[in-house]
């Protein structure tokens, strides 16, 4: 088990802003009020991408069973991180102190089986509870069967999924970054004159394949990613980390240790950067070669951007006509929040409000300048004060995490979902097309009026006038009731 | 009858195993204006919460009591308390279940004192029942956490005949129906039609298909369940004319009732199949002391024919199925009445029922030991959770989706499955999945002599389809 001092050193993030207040790591969850996961549930988010390690949940059946099989994160090859693996202990292993022993021979088992490259161990609470020493069982099933076993201490009373995405970071930094050396660039990448950089993003997790609209773009402008910790990632690349020129963080600041780390580490430098809506995926490139200082990379990049964003924004023409003025509450919760404002705001969308739970007071400032002083900053994200929110704005969609889905549907309101597990992808400019493909699926569908419409009998006959006809708006409907 | 394999490695590798607070939860989302809270680390409650809107894709009313690293090292009797405190006074529901999970067990946890000291510090509170069970998830599975909630909540909520002046018979048409967790809204729907055709009314003891059957209401948000049996029903089960206990999982709740109310008890295994069905209007017949309503013979006769139509596809066809206990027990009795052979049995646990369930050997295990059984018996079709649909792709059988969960399919948990309709449906849904799938055909033979046109070598490459 973690000591409280070591859970102290995880939640001291100096390069997080919310370090320097009171709040810092997160606030103590409260019984019988509290929504989110653990640190097991960071932990396994932020590594299960990897897609060729056997990934190993040391715990009773709980822990992985409710939760193997994700299906957002997408891979291009290997598959073994769909395979859900657990101890699964029983009783007497806890009562008689057979855990430790049968997590040994769990790791053989699982080395014999699908010969993988790694195996990673996340520990959970009951393990973590009864004393099993699971850095020393790994180290000793790494010497014994030869395959790098690396320990995830993540027992999920340690404290939230936040804290779990950084023990997840800090076990990639301390047991396998900095392993081994890239391979030479392949001959078929050679272009003619242009240098190539080697890169790495932190906090990308290619949910639903998504990352694949902004590679082709790297790969055109001769940046090699190393490894995206940890979409669609292999073992091998994540060894290979230390020798990029530069680190993008992607999005959440989440694995922000592992970024700061490596430029203490490596020197490497690193930016924060998204790639949802055309300005910040355009931001994110130009950071890139001002990142690199290199004048050809740089020229290139602006070509590239100038000739997606013609292109894309002649694509989203017909589909800004039908968005133009539609009013958004969005609630993500995260430092994701500025950067849908500006995608939405790029299509004419209005931003009624915003979610600012996790948001520093820098983050609240760029929303600010972005969406007016007298912007509606929600704190409360409970589905009651969400909705009311909804109907005082008069908001005309909710877009939100997958956990709100049913809130919004269940209210009658239009929602798009826009966290982890969703099926569709937002990134880059290609994913701008999605994005507004699915905003005017849900918000022009034909549904609404239909479910917000009361029963033809249920309609009491009107004396004075007589009943408006069925043409009418969904929001007037429910008036007429 | 069946040999049972334990389990026999260390590792578990695509678990069929959810866990016993998975199964308490479902069992009390089944009342009225309820909610369960997990006495456990946060993440306990998030997965089980997904696990739910996943199969469900409905809001589900979940609790946690929080524990964190102060807590689980030093006691945390506080947590227990102060959740309960605040649902109570945030929902003010007509029920809380307190589930303990690995953690807190593991721990040491007394949930049943904590409630009582609760009980102690806020008489205001004296109307919610607080129900605690030990639902830890190193033991049991999804069967097991259902059937001990239920147990629990009926030895909380029910009150003694003799004390409550109850007698069996008073209410005329009323029969208590103990519902296990095989039967999905949709069963239960149909099931109260059933009962409805005897002139009988049915009371679900729980009742998903008022709380989970994906309706919408006029609420626009509920912290608690919207539907399921109402807790006011609790008291009159000692007045029903009979109880029907469907499930061996439910046996012993189904004995406590008995001994609370005096009302005597129909048990039957499951409701899928001919023989299943005879014994469920058989028994509706004798407690209504009605005739079978033509309609249900009519819709016998029709599963009949159904029955003969598609013994063709289904006659020895080999069958590999991976489920919780009375669940396999259900769809091996269902699929031999057609005549197909079980030739992979997997369970998750083990429980007395298995010793009985008619096929040769029943393994504990999970999905990968299906697909291994499943390989070396040559195996046609699956039967399984979404989980198994990739073991089903990798044997290169269809799947038939069953269980929980079912998280890859739209509806799935409406399905109807029970009843002479129901099991007509399941047996179509069965031989399409065949007939649909390329089987065992004579490969082509193309004769050296033959005079067919020379195109047709390189038009139609040998293959079966």
């Amino acid at each position: 088990m973690k000591s409280t001092k070591d859970i102290a050193v995880l939640l001291d993030e100096p390069a997080c802003e919310h370090n320097k207040k009171e709040k810092s790591g997160c606030a103590k969850p409260k019984p019988g009020a509290s929504a989110g996961g653990c640190a097991f549930d960071g932990a396994q988010i932020a590594l299960l991408p990897i897609a060729d390690v056997a990934h190993i949940v040391h715990g009773p059946i709980a822990c992985a069973g409710s939760s193997w099989d994700n299906r957002g994160t997408r891979s291009s090859g290997a598959d073994l991180y769909r395979i859900g693996m657990t101890t699964d202990l029983t009783e007497q292993d806890i009562i008689m102190g057979r855990a430790e022993k049968r997590l040994f021979h769990a790791i053989k088992q699982a080395i014999d089986t699908y010969s993988p490259p790694a195996v990673f161990v996340y520990n959970t609470c009951v393990p973590a509870l009864i004393g099993d020493d699971i850095n020393a069982v790994c180290k000793s099933a790494q010497e014994r069967w030869g395959v790098p076993v690396v320990p995830i201490d993540s027992a999920g009373f340690y404290g939230t999924k936040n804290l779990g995405n950084r023990i997840a970071g800090d076990a990639m930094v301390n047991h396998v970054i900095g392993t081994r050396d890239p391979d030479p660039l392949p001959q078929i990448a050679a272009h003619e004159g242009i240098k190539v950089h080697d890169v790495n993003l932190v906090g990308e997790y290619n949910i639903a394949g998504e990352f694949w609209h902004v590679l082709p773009l790297l790969d055109e402008l001769g940046l090699r990613v190393l490894c995206t910790l940890s979409g669609d990632a292999r073992f091998r690349e994540v060894q290979t980390m230390h020798k990029a020129e530069v680190n993008m963080m992607v999005c959440s600041k989440a694995m922000v240790n592992v970024a700061r780390k490596l430029q203490q580490q490596y020197g490497t430098p690193w930016f924060e950067g998204r790639f949802y809506g055309i300005t910040d995926t355009s931001q994110a490139l130009t950071d890139f070669a001002k990142a690199l200082d290199d004048a050809d990379l740089t020229a290139r990049t602006k070509a590239l951007i100038q000739r997606e964003e013609s292109r894309v924004r002649k694509e989203l023409e017909p589909w800004k006509a039908r968005l133009k003025g539609k009013r958004v509450l969005l609630f993500t919760g995260g430092v994701k929040s500025w950067s849908v404002i500006s995608a939405l705001q790029d299509l004419g969308m209005v931003v009624v409000a915003t979610g600012t739970k996790k948001s520093t007071e820098e983050d609240k400032a760029r929303i600010r300048e972005l969406m007016g002083e007298d912007t509606v900053m929600i704190d409360d994200g409970s589905p009651r004060a969400l909705l009311k929110i909804v109907h005082d704005y008069q908001a005309d969609i909710l877009i939100a995490g997958g956990r709100n889905m049913y809130t919004a549907l269940k209210a009658k309101v239009p929602f798009l979902d826009i966290n982890q597990e969703r099926e569709f992808g937002y990134e880059g400019y290609q994913g701008m097309l999605e994005l507004v493909r699915q905003l005017a699926l849900t918000i022009e569908s034909p549904v609404w009026e239909a479910v917000r419409a009361p029963a033809p009998w249920k309609i009491k006959t009107p004396q004075i006038p007589p009943a408006p006809p069925l043409l009418k708006g969904g929001n007037s409907m429910v008036e007429a009731a | 009858m069946a040999d049972i394999l334990k389990r026999n490695k260390a590792l578990s590798v695509n678990p069929l195993k959810a866990s016993q607070p998975i199964g308490g939860s479902l069992a009390t989302l089944g009342f009225n204006r309820s909610i369960p809270m997990l006495h456990g680390s946060q993440g306990c409650t998030a997965f089980a919460k997904v696990f739910f809107v996943r199969h469900f894709r409905e809001p589900i009313p979940l609790q946690s009591t929080a524990m964190d690293q102060g807590s689980s090292v030093m006691g945390a009797d506080e947590n227990v308390r102060e959740g309960i405190r605040t649902i109570a006074e945030k929902s003010r529901p007509a029920l809380i279940t307190i589930l303990t999970t690995g953690l807190a067990e593991t721990q040491g946890a007394d949930v049943h004192r904590n409630i009582r000291e609760f009980r102690e510090a806020n008489p205001e509170f004296a109307d919610i029942a607080v129900v605690g069970v030990n639902t830890p998830d190193f033991t049991g599975s999804v069967e097991t956490g259902y059937a001990a909630t239920l147990t629990e909540i009926i030895r909380a909520l029910v009150p003694n005949a003799k004390e409550a002046g109850t007698y069996p018979g008073k209410r005329k048409r009323q029969v208590n129906v103990l519902a296990n967790y095989t039967l999905t809204p949709g069963d239960l729907e149909a099931l109260r039609d059933i009962f409805e055709q005897f002139q009988l009314r049915a009371v679900f003891i729980p009742d998903i298909s008022d709380s989970l059957d994906g309706c919408l209401t006029d609420e626009d948000f509920s912290p608690v369940t919207i539907g399921g049996t109402p807790l006011s029903e609790m008291a009159t089960l000692g007045d029903a004319l009979a109880t029907v206990v469907i499930g061996p999982s439910l046996h012993k709740a189904g004995e406590l009732l008995e001994e609370r109310t005096g009302v005597p008890t129909y048990a039957l295994d499951h409701l899928y199949g001919l023989k299943a069905n005879d014994a469920l209007i058989s028994a509706l017949a004798e407690i209504s002391g009605r005739e079978v309503p033509e309609r249900i013979e009519r819709q016998r006769s029709q599963l009949q024919d159904a029955m003969l139509d598609t013994h063709f596809m289904l006659g020895q066809l080999r069958i590999a199925i991976a489920a919780d206990a009375d669940l396999l027990n259900a769809f091996v009795e269902l699929v031999q009445e057609m005549g197909a052979e079980v030739v992979a049995a997997v369970t998750s646990c083990n429980v007395p029922l298995l010793a009985r369930i008619p096929v040769a050997t029943i393994k504990i295990g999970d999905l990968e030991d299906m697909e291994h059984i499943g390989k070396a018996n040559k195996a046609q079709l699956v039967i399984g959770n979404s989980h198994a649909v990739d073991t089903a792709e990798r044997l290169g059988t269809p799947i038939l989706r069953a269980g929980f969960p079912l998280f890859d399919i739209i509806g799935g948990y409406q399905k109807t499955w029970i009843g002479y309709r129901g099991t007509r449906q399941t047996l179509f849904d069965l031989a399409n999945l065949v007939i649909n799938y390329s089987h065992e055909e004579i490969p082509v033979y193309r004769s050296v002599y033959a005079q067919k046109p020379a195109s047709e070598l390189t038009d139609y490459p040998l293959s079966c389809h």
